[in-house]
């Protein structure tokens, strides 16, 4: 296993007034793969850049199994980087793009540098590649060649810039795998930002979610999508309902709550938080799609919530059902049916909502939300 | 160039259309007439002289002016001090302008402005304003003069106007913006990505500049020596002025045939001369250029 351990300890990033990172710390293992994800602005690239060195930050320290670098060259630093354009040299070959940082760390044996170029061509695949130009590949080969570099020297941690952004749909899920795969099998620590979520969590053990510069939330896709512990990466993350209200009463594992169309809920859920909200504070309540079942007007029973189908739509999956609710035409809902048999409901139909309640997460009013 | 449509398919798929488009705009009759003016200027005032010029070069069928050209040492003599003036000259213009380049692309908007103000404004002034710049400066009680005698460097006044020093100073002075301006625009139009991959990948500053930044930059270094190097070649102000007779450039020499000799067959053969060298030249150095592979993708 190449990789080692990553900690970043209070980093914190200003460019004058404006302040890119606040006290961000984080503590990645070795071999272990890391997403940034936040919406533009959040911060996640200045994070990446301070990681390899590009900008010095304005208090805290980088620490890579066990060496601090936070004064370190990026030259010194020994990690590995992809770019969102790859930054290939087009004035070099692959071969010699490969066996650049072979070369600037002094190993001047020729065939021992060649060796090693050809062993990194085989392991992204491109063994008779060698002698193009890059931009005489396509951006798939480029990337794949951005990657055999980055990881020539065998760098304990590995730094990757939305590395998928240029891609189209089908090649950038070919890739997210590929990179999975070259990861896991030489255990190297990675660093990926990205803004797109779905990605994050298909690659990632453990996924930080940022945003205005601070740290959200850092846990596993799972937690994340479950147990998400604020509104806004409760919205990030996956899709999510949110329907506004206010806490009637909230002990002993009970919430109460009267939604905007003037339902009242009594919610018992693993999903609320230790401290959750108070009585009388506004709040949000958010259920994801797939948590929400639908009967026909009068079959749902107690606690649900009178709705009208605004579209039914069949996308391969799943039936995607968008609903508003009767009292409150301004909320739109968005609800994940199982694909089996045809439309279940029609447009202009009347249908009960019922809540999972195992599934709802309350959260003050005030959080923000992301774009 | 040949690799464009390689790397952004997206702008080549898109572009054949819009030219289709105006071409379809425009028939074959408004597009023949649009380029008329353009044409008839170039063949009025550029082909017909230079065919004219090479034509009276060869008057009566003879070739004796060449042969004139090539008995007298003299005009050989000035013809390969031209060509050495034309090399130094662009040679310093590079030592002098790259590092300004450099700086101009790496500064901020606002003080990469001023700098940039500071090396073009010359080039709006006059060249003869500029060259008479120099004959101040440089003449017998001139200010360098001065200086030098002041600070007791030296005792009496050196001889520094009129001589090949002076025409090679004033020269690189005036062409220096030619060749800052192309290597400033290769530059600036390179992603600052590439110096932070090759920090990234163990390159210091200095060896990240030599192994990607310089490479990457030649083609503005070309494009500038080029320039630079060809305007030398028939520049005829600055020597004109700065120079004295022992430094007798080509442009001089024609100029000299023409105004005061009125030899203008000979003047033609000196012309032709001087045009099929730098020909030669500017042939050269695309060739030069075509074999440094891999950097045409580049802009």
């Amino acid at each position: 296993m190449i990789g080692q351990y990553l900690s970043l300890i209070g980093l914190d990033k200003h460019f004058g007034s404006v302040s890119a990172v606040t006290s961000l710390s984080l503590e990645i293992g070795a071999g272990e793969f890391v997403s940034l994800v936040g919406p533009s602005g959040s911060g996640k690239t200045t994070a990446l850049n301070m990681i390899a060195g590009f900008e010095g930050p304005s208090a805290g320290k980088i620490v890579i199994g066990g060496r601090d670098v936070t004064h370190v060259a990026p030259n010194r630093r020994g990690i590995g980087m992809v770019f969102q354009k790859y930054a290939l040299f087009p004035h070099l070959t692959v071969h010699q793009n490969i066996a650049f940082p072979l070369r600037m760390r002094g190993r001047s044996n020729k065939t021992r540098i060649a060796t090693r170029v050809e062993e990194m061509l085989e392991l992204v695949q491109l063994s008779s590649y060698g002698e193009r130009y890059p931009q005489q590949l396509s951006g798939g080969q480029q990337q794949r060649v951005a990657l055999a570099r980055a990881l020539a020297f065998e760098p304990p941690v590995l730094l990757m810039d939305e590395p998928l952004g240029a891609l189209d749909k089908k090649l950038r899920e070919a890739m997210q795998f590929e990179i999975k795969r070259l990861q896991e099998r030489l255990g190297a620590t990675v660093v990926y930002v990205t803004h797109d979520q779905d990605e994050a969590l298909t690659m990632s053990d453990r996924v930080a979610v940022m945003a205005g510069g601070e740290l959200m939330q850092f846990g596993t896709p799972t937690e994340l999508y479950r147990q998400p512990n604020s509104a806004f990466v409760a919205d990030f993350i996956g899709r999510m309902n949110f329907i506004e209200g206010s806490c009637i009463e909230n002990a002993d594992g009970t919430a109460v709550v009267r939604l905007s169309d003037d339902t009242v809920l009594s919610i018992r859920s693993k999903g609320l938080r230790a401290v959750g909200p108070s009585a009388g504070e506004t709040i949000k309540l958010a259920i994801r799609p797939e948590r929400v079942r639908v009967a026909k007007r009068g079959e749902g029973g107690a606690g649900c919530l009178a709705a009208v189908v605004e579209t039914c739509v069949f996308v391969g999956s799943v039936h995607i059902v968008l609903v508003r609710l009767e009292s409150r035409p301004d909320v739109l809902l968005q609800i994940q049916l199982p694909a089996d048999g045809g439309l279940p409901f029609h447009e202009r139909d009347q249908v009960d909502l019922l809540l999972d309640d195992g599934a709802i997460h309350l959260f003050p009013e005030t959080e923000r939300h992301a774009a | 160039m040949s690799g464009l449509s390689e790397v952004s398919p997206a702008v080549s798929a898109r572009q054949p259309r819009s030219t289709v488009a105006s071409a379809r705009f425009y028939s074959r009759s408004v597009s023949i007439g649009l380029a008329t003016p353009l044409i008839a200027a170039l063949l009025i005032g550029f082909v017909y002289p230079v065919t004219r010029l090479v034509a009276l070069s060869f008057e009566g069928g003879s070739l004796d002016n060449y042969r004139r050209l090539v008995a007298e040492p003299l005009y050989l003599d000035v013809l390969a001090s031209t060509v050495k003036v034309a090399f130094i000259v662009t040679i310093a213009s590079l030592f002098l302008g790259f590092p300004v380049a450099y700086l101009m692309a790496r500064l901020r908007h606002g003080v990469a402005m001023v700098v940039a103000a500071c090396v073009f404004i010359p080039l709006w002034t006059s060249v003869l304003v500029r060259s008479y710049a120099w004959v101040v400066l440089l003449q017998r009680n001139g200010i360098v003069n001065a200086l030098l005698a002041d600070v007791g460097i030296t005792d009496g006044p050196l001889k520094l106007i009129y001589t090949q020093g002076a025409v090679i100073v004033a020269m690189t002075h005036v062409l220096m913006p030619f060749m800052i301006l192309p290597i400033y625009s290769t530059l600036r139009t390179l992603p600052p990505d590439y110096v932070r991959a090759a920090r990234n990948l163990g390159a210091g500053a200095f060896r990240a500049f030599i192994s990607i930044t310089l490479p990457l930059s030649l083609p503005g270094v070309f494009a500038g020596s080029v320039l630079c190097f060809v305007l030398a070649l028939g520049f005829y102000i600055t020597p004109a002025l700065v120079g004295g007779p022992g430094s007798m450039l080509m442009a001089t020499l024609i100029g000299q045939q023409t105004t005061v000799l009125l030899d203008w067959p000979f003047a033609a053969a000196l012309s032709t001369v001087l045009l099929a060298v730098t020909l030669i030249f500017v042939f050269l150095f695309r060739k030069t250029l075509s074999l440094s592979k891999g950097l045409h993708s580049v802009h």
